[in-house]
């Protein structure tokens, strides 16, 4: 039986489409503009900026084409006198409660309200901004809302509400619903950022974005270092105009060079090493019979909402710190030692796709030696700014290829980005550590890719590991009452609360949807694909560190191991 | 009892909804009926929450067993279906008790929205029942008709509409309606009339016609249209209330500032013309002045691009008022 195809027509052409399409969606597959705020595909549609404004032929005034279905024969026109009218009129409205802050904003490379300003021809100053004064929230070290820009579309408060945390809100205050952060003593905000890569007008920035950028390039006696997650080398070239997903390590590590940074770290290494101590955390717990399953705690998001919302399940979180928490207490230590420089003259900066891990860094448990391993986070984002404000264009320098021990991951150092990828290294490591073998085949298909809930089962000799991958907390909230219901049902569960991983992180260049997604993770899985060495424990600065510095037993439980906590409720509204 | 023949009865007596809308309720009860879904839902509107309103508390006072009365002929018309009485935070207080009752052992529940004029919008209405708060209005398409509380088929008519249907069911049906008269009038209150008199019979019959000056808001305190006296001899609008004001003693933007500020506090800022155009009214009729450009595009945007019906309504008694008050 054939499906008989249906059509409609966009501006007299005639377009194919599939039941259950809004306009937009047909528009939009066959590259038709229509102008859109409030729409992400991500979440439901909102429907609330009344920008996307078509007409139907036969029908009497103006539709919406992110809420309209197409219908057989259906007559649109995207452009007409009203049209542009209306489009032009609300656009004015916007702007009036949104105060310009262009300078200083995600969206400065690439603002759409400031495009469609000029498109249609709109006088951005036509009413006083109506939010002048609004306050501005601060979620602890990581986001900073500022309300006097936020044009009330509902995208951040759907966002948080799907990340499984709910806990931006619309509440009424005067005349008007405004999106606060709860003040409900049982919610609280994880830094996950996926409210700002949703703000299509950057309301929400990282803490310190952008003005703290330069301040930790030169600092008077002593030695800053520079380290990178392993996300970055897929997302930043966006902020140079690269398609998504173009890997730029050697350009990256070059530029910044470029700023003046002499020594350069990639986390991937880190992350070699998170493998190798939660491989073997994993196979203890399971031989001593101790708390299972074990979840991963290299996600700072996932461990504030375990500490908050669920501290009953802390034993169930792997004492391993993550990566980039990890590559810092190896720089001001094995490497200090190495380079006879004093831990304390040492300014470790991370390159971070995340703004949570601004909060991660300032955790007291992760502390060597009383030393913080990390001094500053700056996000993708941030690193692309202060490259610019340097001068220095990332898409057209020379890369940098040292060969240099801490900047060689191993390719599963390097898919800890994506969502699945530390799972992915972790079992690559623990198949090795209990059957003395390579895995036979080492890519783990089912726990790939943007989906939100992946499992698998994994046979290693006669024993079967069951895991699990979320991304999103509210798929992790899944996992959690599926294991209220049956405590055997997984071995091992990796938890990021970013949509599809650090690649989809809250420090990452924004836009973000689901395409983009799938090609930045598809250029570091690419990577691995085109390495020998692609295991943690075959990488030979993990076996040197493990043969020397780790066979220190103190060492590896200083700089590899933390805890966790009970957490009371650190983010209220302001006043 | 099973009544199947009820919705030849409606569209006999030619009953339109009360709500405001107008709409043939005949076809509203046969496209539901035609829905195929093992649960429904009925649903009496009685969030009545538009100013000079007062008709639906009058049947809760006076006639509580004729509107469940008209709910259980629903209830036997729609297999499968329950029903719940959806009342304004006051009246659920006041009625409750005595309509649960009268309800006795029938699946009738009765519920008090969380909200204020909103949610009697049909969509904000499920939204609440559903309990999302604070409920805004759905995307339509679907309607509640095929999609309402849970997903499932919903049939909303206001109260009034459903005392009637009990009224058409008995053979008692008059086409008459329940007209709510308020204002500078001698006797306020409402009255039930034959639904094709004009505006001056009406409040003739009810010696409530002015001798003065006057001018009438019809169809709703906020909403409904602004017509002189002169244009009194035409029939009732929307929810059928009729307001009287002296003319010569109304300061017309004292008038749009109640209703303004109506607007304002009851919308649900979800869409950029009724949250900002709204406020961008205030500001003027606060000024006591208008830019002739400015409110001639803000009317634009309200009513052609207004997410719901809320939107949609506001310009209509401004520009009545600009037109023949100013």
């Amino acid at each position: 039986m054939s499906i008989q195809k249906k059509f409609i027509f966009i501006n007299n052409q005639e377009y194919a489409f599939q039941l259950g399409q809004t306009i937009l969606d047909v528009a939009r597959a066959n590259n038709i503009y229509i102008a859109t705020l409030c729409h992400h595909p991500d979440v439901k549609i909102q429907g609330s900026c009344r920008l996307c404004l078509v007409e139907i032929k036969g029908r009497k005034g103006l539709f919406t084409a992110c809420s309209t279905k197409a219908e057989e024969g259906m007559n649109i026109a995207t452009d007409s006198q009203d049209i542009f009218r209306a489009r032009q009129i609300n656009l004015e409205l916007i702007f009036s409660e949104h105060c310009e802050e262009c300078g200083d904003c995600v969206y400065s490379q690439n603002c759409t309200i400031k495009d469609y300003g000029k498109k249609f021809n709109a006088k951005i100053t036509k009413y006083p901004d109506r939010k002048k004064g609004y306050p501005v929230h601060q979620f602890g070290p990581a986001l900073v809302f500022d309300t006097s820009k936020c044009i009330d579309c509902g995208l951040c408060v759907d966002i948080c509400k799907k990340e499984g945390v709910d806990f931006l809100e619309f509440k009424k205050n005067g005349r008007f619903y405004e999106v606060v952060p709860s003040d409900n003593k049982c919610k609280d905000c994880i830094y996950c950022g996926q409210c700002l890569t949703h703000c299509p007008v950057g309301a929400f920035e990282g803490v310190g974005e952008f003005e703290d950028v330069d301040k930790y390039i030169n600092i008077q006696g002593k030695t800053v270092v520079f380290q990178f997650a392993p996300s970055i080398r897929s997302t930043i070239g966006e902020e140079f105009g690269l398609p998504a997903g173009s890997v730029v390590t050697g350009q990256l590590i070059a530029a910044i060079k470029a700023l003046g940074i002499e020594h350069v770290f990639d986390v991937s290494v880190g992350a070699d090493i998170t493998t190798m101590e939660e491989a073997q955390e994993l196979i203890d717990r399971i031989k001593n019979n101790q708390p299972l399953p074990m979840f991963t705690s290299c996600c700072p998001a996932w461990v504030k909402y375990m500490e908050f919302f669920r501290p009953d399940m802390i034993p169930n979180l792997t004492s391993v710190k993550s990566p980039e928490i990890i590559m810092g207490g190896l720089i001001k230590t094995y490497w200090a030692k190495e380079m006879k420089i004093d831990p304390k003259d040492i300014v470790v900066v991370s390159i971070m796709p995340c703004v949570a891990k601004k909060y991660e860094i300032t955790r007291a448990a992760n502390k060597v030696d009383g030393i913080s391993p990390v001094d500053q986070v700056l996000t993708t984002r941030e690193l692309a700014h202060l490259l610019r404000k340097k001068k220095i264009d990332l898409k057209n320098i020379k890369p940098d290829t040292t060969i240099s021990p801490l900047l060689q991951p191993s390719g599963a150092g390097v898919i800890y980005g994506a969502s699945g990828g530390v799972m992915e290294s972790a079992i690559r490591a623990a198949y090795k550590k209990l059957s003395g073998q390579r895995m036979p085949q080492l890519e783990l298909q089912e726990v790939r890719g943007i989906h939100g809930f992946k499992k698998a089962e994994i046979k290693v000799g006669d024993k079967t590991i069951k895991v699990a991958v979320a991304n999103g907390i509210a798929n992790a909230k899944q996992i959690l009452e599926e294991l209220a219901k049956n405590p055997k049902a997984y071995d091992y569960v990796e938890v990021m609360a970013c949509f599809g991983g650090c690649i989809g992180g809250g420090g990452q260049p924004v836009p973000v949807n689901d395409e983009i997604r799938k090609k930045r993770s598809a250029g570091l899985y690419g990577i691995d694909n085109k390495q020998n060495i692609r295991s943690a424990d075959e990488n030979p600065i993990i076996q040197k560190l493990y043969k020397g510095f780790f066979s220190d037993h103190q060492n590896i439980h200083s700089v590899c191991h933390t805890s966790f906590s009970k957490k009371k409720k650190e983010v209220y509204p302001t006043n | 009892m099973e009544n199947k023949d009820i919705i030849a009865q409606l569209k006999a007596a030619d009953l339109r909804g009360r709500g405001g809308a107008d709409f043939p309720t005949h076809l509203k009860w046969q496209m539901f009926s035609e829905t195929g879904a093992s649960k429904k839902y009925i649903v009496a509107n009685g969030s009545e929450g538009e100013p000079n309103v007062f008709k639906d508390v009058y049947i809760l006072a006076k006639h509580p067993e004729t509107l469940i009365a008209g709910l259980k002929i629903a209830l036997d018309t729609f297999s499968g279906s329950e029903a719940i009485i959806f009342l304004r935070r006051d009246y659920y207080k006041k009625y409750k008790k005595k309509l649960e009752k009268l309800i006795g052992p029938w699946p009738i529940t009765v519920f008090c929205e969380a909200g204020g004029y909103l949610s009697g919008e049909e969509t904000v209405l499920c939204e609440e029942i559903e309990k999302n708060l604070p409920a805004r209005p759905r995307v339509r398409p679907p309607f509640p008709g095929q999609f309402g509380i849970y997903g499932l088929p919903t049939l909303i008519n206001n109260i009034e509409t459903f005392y009637y249907v009990a009224k058409i069911a008995e053979g008692t049906y008059k086409k008459t309606r329940l007209y709510s008269i308020s204002g500078k009038v001698p006797k306020q209150g409402v009255f039930e009339l034959p639904v094709d008199w004009s505006i001056s019979q009406i409040l003739k019959e009810t010696k409530n016609l002015p001798e003065f000056n006057y001018f009438v808001q019809v169809g709703g305190g906020a909403s409904g249209d602004v017509l002189l006296s002169s244009e009194t001899e035409q029939k009732v609008s929307g929810s059928s209330a009729i307001v009287v004001y002296d003319k010569d003693k109304t300061d017309p933007w004292v008038l749009m500032r109640t209703w303004i500020d109506f607007f304002m506090k009851e919308n649900c800022d979800k869409c950029t013309p009724c949250r900002e155009g709204s406020y961008r009214i205030l500001e003027m009729v606060r000024d006591r002045k208008f830019d002739q450009k400015i409110i001639d595009d803000l009317f634009f945007v309200l009513e052609n691009t207004s997410y719901c019906a809320l939107g949609r309504s506001i310009p209509l008694p401004f520009k009545a008022a600009i037109k023949k008050l100013l």
